[in-house]
């Protein structure tokens, strides 16, 4: 794996007018094709960290180093929020279509980045269907497809299976590895699942609330592909046995 | 995928019979009362007369009808263009809104009944128009409440990957603002539909029966002035009748627009 500088967060923090500090002096390098988990507590700023980077949330004071973000942002990056946030009204094929029109691509070359897209994600064949006739890991599907549509170099993912039953949320998660292990974006995984942060990551960022900070920054040092063999396996184990110890002494019950 | 049906099925189904059903009950009543009572023709005539009138006059009356149509007609496409073109402007900046929403309230809080005569008198070389203006007025409003409403409830993950992909204004609008609006604005239409109609009448009935081109209004003005009552409840079901095939044809529309995606266009197994 190579050592680049895919991004960097340099004393990033961010309070709201109201004083609440929702992120405090947050330092944070990942290198290029990393995937980077986010855990922590609702409230301790991990997915301000991912709107920060993406630009749709304003950092109090810090700086940001990256490549990706630098030149132009609007291709280099990607977003896949909690929920699936589809267009109700377009078909599958034209939300995916979405970001391509914006960043207006020319329609020939936008039909077959669709294409690719749908069938990494094991879409095709619903094409046409709306995203109401369509489950909830379907959706998320489409969502993901999106994302990736237009290449981009970081994808950032804003516990993107958060709502998704055990089932439907281990096979994204194998789904998501295989694309990832092809790819090679670097990810930046926001969740509130320990074991889905082991399982998926190289790096797990243990994050406290009140104020938002990084308590914890863990190498998951396992061999991909991972699959099942790794989920029931001792290392597996020991991994989220460590995440679980440092979440439990920073989250408070109140 | 269910298909969009509106053909035999629906017309034989409960939705269709249960209202008839109570419709032919009332007529009934209605035509037992007058018969029981003896009551006078000028103070209620019997369904079958106000009937037999609305086809001796269909000549007189129908023409009327379309005249009256036409003003609804052309008042609605006013009211729909403009509510639509006003709520966008109203979405541009909350500026915008917060000044001149109140005066949108303003407008349709005023009596049409008392400045109909206002118009009339401006427009007083075009009285078809001064019509058209007091319509569209009682049109208007709920297309700009409606479609507001409908342009500012966007789902704010979608809002978000759009300011990601630095859409432009004019990119938002289209790609995100109208489509989200669409449900509002049609049912805004529906409210509309009805209004354009009974502002057309009002303003008829105010502008009373000097206009060269004479609608609906005008003949049940001139009925009941000429005691001709069953001729005046013809021309009363006739209006209602207009009203009626409006909100039909609009909730088709509707429906039809509606039908793959929102809530209230899907046919549901449970």
């Amino acid at each position: 794996m190579s050592s680049q500088l895919a991004i960097a967060l340099n004393h990033v923090s961010k309070v709201y007018s109201n004083g609440t500090i929702a992120l405090q002096d947050m330092n944070l390098t990942i290198e290029k094709s990393q995937f980077v988990s986010l855990v922590g507590p609702s409230g301790c700023g991990k997915s301000t960290v991912l709107k920060i980077i993406a630009g749709l949330s304003k950092m109090s004071s810090g700086t940001i180093e990256s490549d990706s973000i630098d030149s132009q942002r609007k291709s280099k990056l990607a977003f896949v929020f909690q929920e699936a946030a589809l267009m109700p009204w377009a078909t599958v094929i034209d939300n995916v279509l979405l970001p391509l029109k914006l960043t207006k691509v020319p329609k020939k070359d936008a039909n077959a980045l669709v294409e690719e897209a749908l069938e990494l994600v094991g879409l095709k064949g619903f094409e046409r269907a709306y995203p109401r006739q369509l489950s909830g890991g379907m959706q998320m599907r489409v969502s993901i497809a999106r994302a990736l549509v237009t290449k981009p170099d970081i994808l950032l993912m804003d516990e993107p299976f958060g709502a998704l039953d055990e089932i439907t949320r281990s096979k994204l998660n194998n789904d998501l590895l295989n694309l990832w292990e092809r790819k090679h974006w670097t990810v930046i995984f926001v969740t509130h699942n320990i074991y889905e942060s082991v399982y998926l990551s190289n790096r797990v960022i243990v994050m406290a609330a009140r104020p938002g900070r990084v308590v914890a920054d863990l190498t998951i040092d396992a061999p991909y592909p991972r699959n099942e063999e790794f989920r029931t396996s001792p290392l597996y184990n020991q991994y989220c046995r460590e995440v679980s110890a440092c979440l439990s002494k920073v989250v408070v019950y109140n | 995928m269910k298909k969009f049906t509106f053909g035999f099925n629906k017309v034989a189904s409960i939705d269709f019979l249960a209202p008839l059903a109570v419709g032919a009950l009332a007529l009934l009543s209605w035509d037992i009362l007058v018969r029981t009572a003896k009551l006078p023709t000028y103070l209620l005539p019997s369904p079958l007369l106000v009937l037999k009138t609305l086809i001796s006059d269909w000549g007189e009356l129908f023409p009327s009808l379309m005249i009256t149509l036409q003003i609804t007609i052309l008042a609605f496409i006013a009211a729909a263009v403009s509510g639509l073109l006003i709520a966008i402007l109203f979405t541009q900046s909350k500026w915008i809104e917060k000044s001149f929403f109140p005066y949108a309230v303003i407008l349709q809080t005023t009596p049409i009944v008392a400045i109909a005569p206002l118009i009339i008198m401006w427009l007083r070389n075009n009285t078809f128009a001064a019509l058209v203006v007091c319509a569209w007025i009682i049109a208007l409003f709920p297309i700009i409440s409606n479609t507001t409403i409908g342009l500012n409830s966007v789902n704010n993950n979608l809002t978000n990957l759009l300011r990601l992909y630095k859409a432009s204004r004019w990119q938002t609008l289209i790609y995100l603002r109208l489509p989200s609006a669409m449900p509002y604005f049609l049912g805004g239409l529906k409210i509309s539909g009805g209004l354009a109609l009974i502002g057309a009448v009002v303003a008829e009935f105010v502008a009373g029966t000097g206009g060269s081109k004479s609608g609906i209004a005008y003949q049940i003005l001139m009925s009941s002035y000429n005691l001709q009552i069953p001729r005046m409840f013809a021309a009363l079901f006739l209006t209602t009748g207009l009203g009626v095939i409006i909100f039909a044809v609009l909730t088709v529309v509707s429906d039809f627009l509606l039908r793959n995606w929102h809530e209230s266009a899907l046919k549901r197994e449970d």
